[in-house]
């Protein structure tokens, strides 16, 4: 059997290579449809903002309302409950960060930052256990805010993880008030 | 598997269809004639008992199709509509959903086996790797199976389970919504769950196939651990295991038949005749009893992402498990020591089993980390340890010559 001389590198070695990579991306960018259309939908993006009135919410009350199919808490803090928030320092607070998105970027987690200024009886914030995903119960746990009932998460009066397995505080959804009374979450 | 068979049928139809596809001689020859043990105990027949449960499974599962509705909306009046209206949904329903509870009983009992009669060890390292294989794969079509019903337990739990993924960092949010379909569980989670759970038992039966076909290359492991040296040792699978196996089955199926028809939501929760509700959480969420010591190891972890990690690798560790043991003895009836241990370590499964039933707080969250510890230590330390520290007991020349000194025994 003769055998050729082989250099590295020859035009089939290319082709191979070259034929190699175009059937991977092809194969890839095949693959995606399948994968993304597991995303929220259209229809499931179109239900992302949702308007509501505090009005009627009474000091002291708490109300559920859905977003997204997601509970989100909208209270009306007490002025104790809102002192009992100012008055905890930040070296107590298991997560020093605001989780609120309407905060500025890199905000603490003092009271002020989670609730909007000069509105700062209404907390709104999601009503999901940043653990795995509990609705916690209000006016309850060792800090007078919410409880986990799932696998114990305490959260304070400004909806901060103080004690349990939960990593973050309760995230805070993007709202603005559109009147004195009228917020829009989302 | 392959090439043409030696056999000869006296039927010249049959003949003529096996010489142009060997079928008939391989059922004869893999099915009937295969060479067996000939003292396989009892713990051997869980194999086929769980064979009959996917199929038990798959009938009752494609009857349920026929009227199920899929629908966030309608899922949960469609299973209540089974129970009440459909000629004899109630059975089919409990069937279903007592047969998951059963196929996991009995699946447990084949591991344990496998592990005490080390049948994971060379040459059986892949027919093993296949079974875990199995076994998580029944364990995803079980949880997606439990939420179509669309019950309070259905709902969190699928809630729950899914947010695990929460704990991957930087992406695990993204996946999660993924995995949801929206920014809830709800009608996408549904819709997808019911097509993958539909699917994956014949996923399922693909490898059930590949673990057969991993088992036929080798044949079984036996009591004594000490391979097949000749035909003295076999018996044909047919009629003496078909015969074992069969009335094992009945009596497992009699079993099951107890809960069907006089317990059939011994093993469910009350929270799940109450339609799912997405602002509203059950006071105490557990998963079916199926996953509790799993739930328990991921609950002892203070920690989201470590715990997380531990309760996969609490699986993943399985597929090590030939490599993690070190005695060259198989059987757990000739090791002293690894006998003790083997039922120390069962114990403790049943202990996480207790734990992740139990509202996580005061001493069962102690119980629970002590236990976690040990289930690990059992494979990464003591395992390695023992094969290399133990004596083992002396082992029968051959299966033969063990079953003849038993016999003798008693005789005498």
């Amino acid at each position: 059997m003769s055998t050729v001389e082989e250099v590295e590198g020859t035009r089939r070695d290319f082709l191979y290579i070259a034929t190699g990579a175009v059937g991977v991306v092809g194969a890839a960018a095949a693959v995606w449809p399948f994968i993304d259309q597991m995303n929220p939908d259209a229809s499931v993006l179109a239900l992302s903002s949702a308007e509501f009135d505090l009005a009627p919410i009474a000091v002291g009350q708490s109300l559920t309302v859905k977003w997204r199919g997601n509970p989100v808490f909208i209270r009306h803090r007490t002025a104790k409950e809102i002192e009992e928030a100012k008055a905890v320092p930040m070296s107590d607070l298991v997560d020093p960060v605001s989780r609120n998105v309407n905060a500025p970027a890199g905000a603490d987690a003092s009271d002020v930052n989670r609730v909007v200024d000069g509105k700062e009886q209404y907390l709104i914030m999601m009503a999901i256990c940043t653990h795995l995903g509990c609705v916690p119960i209000g006016e309850a746990g060792d800090y007078d805010g919410w409880f986990c009932p799932c696998h114990g998460s305490h959260y304070d009066t400004a909806g901060r993880i103080r004690k349990g397995p939960a990593p973050r505080n309760l995230d805070v959804p993007p709202y603005k008030y559109i009147s004195d009374s009228k917020v829009v979450i989302g | 598997m392959s090439g043409h068979s030696n056999y000869e049928f006296k039927n010249p139809l049959v003949n003529w269809v096996d010489s142009r596809l060997p079928i008939v001689s391989l059922i004869k020859g893999q099915a009937m004639d295969f060479p067996t043990p000939k003292n396989l105990n009892y713990w051997w027949t869980f194999g086929g008992i769980l064979a009959i449960m996917l199929v038990l499974q798959l009938i009752t599962g494609i009857v349920l199709v026929m009227h199920y509705t899929p629908t966030a909306d309608l899922a949960f009046d469609s299973v209540e509509h089974i129970m009440r209206d459909v000629n004899y949904g109630w059975l089919l329903r409990y069937m279903h959903a007592n047969g998951a509870s059963m196929f996991f009983i009995a699946v447990y009992i084949h591991i344990f086996r496998g592990m005490y009669y080390g049948s994971y060890k060379e040459p059986r390292e892949v027919l093993w790797m296949l079974g875990v294989f199995i076994f998580i794969a029944m364990m995803a079509t079980a949880f997606m199976g439990y939420v179509l019903p669309w019950g309070q337990m259905s709902f969190w739990g699928a809630k729950v389970i899914t947010n695990l993924f929460s704990a991957i960092p930087f992406v695990g949010d993204s996946i999660v919504t993924w995995l949801w379909g929206g920014f809830n569980v709800g009608d996408p989670t549904l819709n997808r769950f019911f097509s993958l759970h539909y699917l994956l038992p014949f996923v399922l039966a693909a490898l059930v196939f590949l673990h057969i076909w991993a088992l036929h290359v080798p044949g079984n492991n036996n009591p004594t651990g000490v391979e097949v040296k000749s035909e003295a040792d076999t018996l044909p699978f047919h009629p003496y295991y078909t015969m074992k196996d069969l009335f094992a089955i009945v009596v497992f199926l009699m079993f099951m038949a107890a809960f069907v028809f006089f317990a059939p939501n011994f093993m469910g929760h009350a929270d799940n005749y109450i339609e799912a509700n997405p602002l509203s959480t059950p006071p105490h969420i557990v998963p079916e009893w199926y996953f509790l010591p799993f739930y328990a190891i991921l609950r002892s972890i203070p920690d989201k992402l470590l715990g997380v990690i531990a309760m996969f690798s609490s699986l993943l560790i399985l597929l090590a498990l030939p490599w993690l043991d070190s005695s060259r003895v198989r059987s757990g009836k000739y090791r002293p020591i690894f006998k003790q241990l083997f039922w120390i370590f069962v114990f403790n499964c049943l202990v996480l089993g207790v734990v992740g039933g139990q509202p996580p707080e005061g001493i069962w969250v102690t119980i629970g980390r002590i236990s976690t510890a040990y289930y690990f230590l059992h494979f990464i330390i003591l395992l390695p340890l023992i094969g290399l520290l133990e004596s083992p007991k002396p082992l029968p020349a051959s299966i033969s010559e063990d079953v003849l000194a038993k016999s003798g025994a008693k005789s005498s």
